[in-house]
């Protein structure tokens, strides 16, 4: 069960502000019945239509979402636009004593509902991100769930978010079927300026200690993590010239498909170290 | 609060006779039984009777029953002993509503170079056996296809399965957990060469598991070690749990008469009322043959989570095939597999009763049920354009 705090509780249990207002100044609709979770806002404007007098909603979604659209409403009520702007996700899931990350696209769904209504009200571009919405801004990144590049690229960067994973606790994208999660990665590295790891190029001539060094490194970075993710391992036992000899761990050992691992392990190396290499496996 | 548990498909309450049958075995027979001398001698004896006793359930040898410690270990086991008997063969045959112990094994081999068929189903839930005997080549090893679904309860027919896949010499392993207890089998008559069992399914407690093997079919362990289990399931064994489960499946033989007329009805009473208090729902998987223990109901333009969360705040456990719930985005892959409509599965919940579950129970959800979903289908965009046309 998710942990969430008393305040998610009460707001979901007793949500403010629920339902419509006829005569709003702005609507913000964002969302969609296939994504799971949608939410319409609706905001009324005092006379000189500066200041935010009253805001009401419609949520779609889990417990989170409907604490998080109860939560704007209260914190948008009374300020002006421009102010009314400057609310983070971050603040909405603070005003409501946190949210799990799996849940802060709660939060972005809120702020993201705002800043549509006020663009509507003003009358520029509309930014929506979803795939019911013919507005599109960017280049769709998400398919699963119609998320583009500059709608992911705003939520890293303000909430600084470093990891795919991150990503899709924030907005969802990559949580579907998962092809898009390489691109999030660039994303991320292009908000940050960092350098995108190139894919290790194979060298041309190597050492024998060179070689050795290589097959190490090959081993520990990019063979053992993916054993780690079935539960396995192997480890090192020695390399005589191109044979590189192995022992299974943990799941890998007495694994049926180990003879498979054992040529994917060769493979790999292959591809990254020389052509001549051969992989034995060893019992150690 | 007292809980009105009707989510009996993710665990069960341990029988309270169960538990007197497995608490001595703690501080007092602690022995272990493959020791030589009385004390130990003593619970082997218990653990003998015991496999007598899950044999008998399941109509089948006592050897032929190996503990382990779960369904996931003995869904893992079956399949990793079939690759490993047979390491020419290179696919394998599963279903797209499999649980993840049977599904997660199967896709991470289709990574190591196995090919894996996924057979399909119907909006019922259904699968097409034609697509099975297409399916089925001589170069598949092992078809592991559940007996009935733990979200919609809809029920396999392993008998008809188990003879097209032993036409063309393929083995045949089923993932029984939610089926055990609750309909009848008997492995003498069957052909099924594995088949798995959950404990803290029926009333023991978790941590218990069975694979069923049948006599003559060729096996490698998984756990390899001391000579346990005639030494096809390595490692001391939970004597107390065996010895629980043993309880419980003689207690489950004797409900599951009960659980064929009493659970059915109130089931089946649980959904009529509701469909016709609750506009726009719908029974997943209704018009197939189903476990008579499981309603999974869908209900149009709410989400799940906040219709358990409320169910909660009376006291009532249920659960959901919404993405919410479950920590994943999307919603569950038997809903989807099955075509459900996204408008529909995000709203699915699933009651699951149990021989300890009452009309009165029945009846509390009937009453708060109603309500909670239109004050969701209120709040909802989607729900009040429903709700006002």
């Amino acid at each position: 069960m998710w942990d969430y705090t008393e305040k998610v509780k009460e707001h979901f249990l007793n949500p403010r502000n629920v339902g419509d207002i006829k005569d709003a100044d702005a609507v913000g609709e964002v969302g969609s019945l296939a994504c799971g979770d949608a939410l319409k806002l609706f905001i009324k404007l005092d006379g000189n239509k500066e200041r935010i007098v009253d805001a009401k909603f419609q949520t779609f979604g889990c417990g989170s979402a409907i604490a998080s659209s109860s939560a704007l409403t209260e914190m948008i009520k009374g300020k002006t636009l421009d102010e009314a702007l400057l609310v983070t996700n971050q603040e909405i899931a603070d005003f409501l004593g946190g949210l799990p990350e799996e849940k802060m696209h709660c939060s972005v769904m809120g702020q993201e509902a705002l800043e549509v209504a006020i663009a509507k009200y003003r009358g520029t571009e509309v930014k929506v991100h979803d795939h019911e919405h013919a507005a599109q801004e960017g280049e769709v990144v998400c398919k699963c769930f119609g998320l583009t590049d500059q709608f992911l690229k705003k939520v890293i960067a303000a909430n600084k978010l470093h990891t795919a994973e991150q990503v899709t606790h924030f907005t969802k994208a990559g949580g579907g079927c998962g092809g898009c999660i390489p691109k999030i990665r660039e994303l991320i590295a292009e908000v940050f300026h960092e350098k995108v790891t190139e894919v290790q190029k194979k060298p041309e001539k190597l050492t024998n200690l060179r070689k050795m060094q290589l097959i190490q490194d090959v081993l520990e970075k990019e063979i053992r993590p993916q054993l780690w993710a079935d539960g396995g391992d192997l480890e090192l036992v020695d390399i005589a010239g191109s044979v590189v000899q192995i022992a299974f761990r943990k799941a890998c050992a007495g694994c049926a498909s180990s003879g498979f691992t054992a040529k994917f392990v060769e493979q790999k190396l292959r591809d990254l170290v020389a052509d001549d290499i051969t992989v034995e496996e060893v019992e150690g | 609060m007292k809980e009105i548990y009707l989510d009996n498909n993710a665990t069960t309450k341990v029988d309270e006779a169960v538990f007197d049958e497995m608490r001595p075995y703690f501080c007092d027979l602690y022995g272990n039984p493959s020791s030589m001398h009385f004390f130990g001698g003593q619970v082997q004896k218990k653990v003998d009777e015991a496999r007598n006793r899950v044999a008998a359930l399941l109509g089948a040898m006592p050897e032929e029953i190996i503990f382990t410690a779960c369904g996931t270990e003995s869904d893992n086991t079956a399949i990793r002993s079939a690759l490993e008997v047979f390491p020419e063969k290179r696919h394998i045959i599963t279903t797209r509503v499999e649980h993840p112990a049977v599904l997660t094994m199967c896709r991470n081999l289709g990574k190591r170079g196995y090919r894996v068929t996924e057979l399909n189903v119907d909006s019922e839930g259904r699968l097409d056996l034609d697509e099975l005997k297409k399916a089925v080549d001589d170069d598949t090893v092992i078809v592991s296809i559940m007996h009935a679904n733990n979200e919609t309860g809809v029920m396999f027919p392993i008998e008809e399965i188990s003879a097209i896949v032993k036409e063309k010499g393929a083995l045949f392993h089923t993932d029984a957990v939610q089926a055990v207890g609750k309909v009848p089998l008997d492995m003498a008559r069957s052909t099924v060469d594995m088949l798995s069992l959950s404990g803290h399914k029926l009333h023991a407690p978790k941590g218990i598991g069975v694979l069923y093997l049948r006599k003559g079919v060729p096996f490698r362990p998984f756990m390899v070690g001391g000579h346990q289990e005639r030494n096809r399931r390595s490692g001391t064994e939970n004597t107390a749990s065996i010895i629980a489960l043993g309880k419980a499946c003689e207690v489950a033989g004797q409900f599951i008469d009960d659980e064929n007329t009493r659970i059915r009805s109130m089931r089946d009473r649980l959904e009529n009322e509701l469909l016709a208090l609750i506009p726009n729902g719908r029974i997943n998987g209704g018009k197939a043959e189903r476990l008579p223990n499981t309603a999974s109901i869908a209900f149009e333009f709410v989400e799940g989570e906040a219709i358990l969360l409320l169910l909660s705040e009376h006291g009532i456990c249920a659960s959901s095939g919404s993405a919410c719930t479950s920590g994943s985005l999307e919603p569950s892959h038997v809903l989807r597999a099955m075509g459900v409509p996204f408008t529909c599965a995000h709203g699915s919940i699933r009651f699951s009763l149990s021989r300890f579950s009452t009309d009165a129970e029945i009846d509390l959800v009937i009453r708060e049920l109603p309500g909670i979903i239109r004050r969701l289908r209120e709040m909802s965009p989607f729900g009040r354009e429903f709700l006002s046309a």
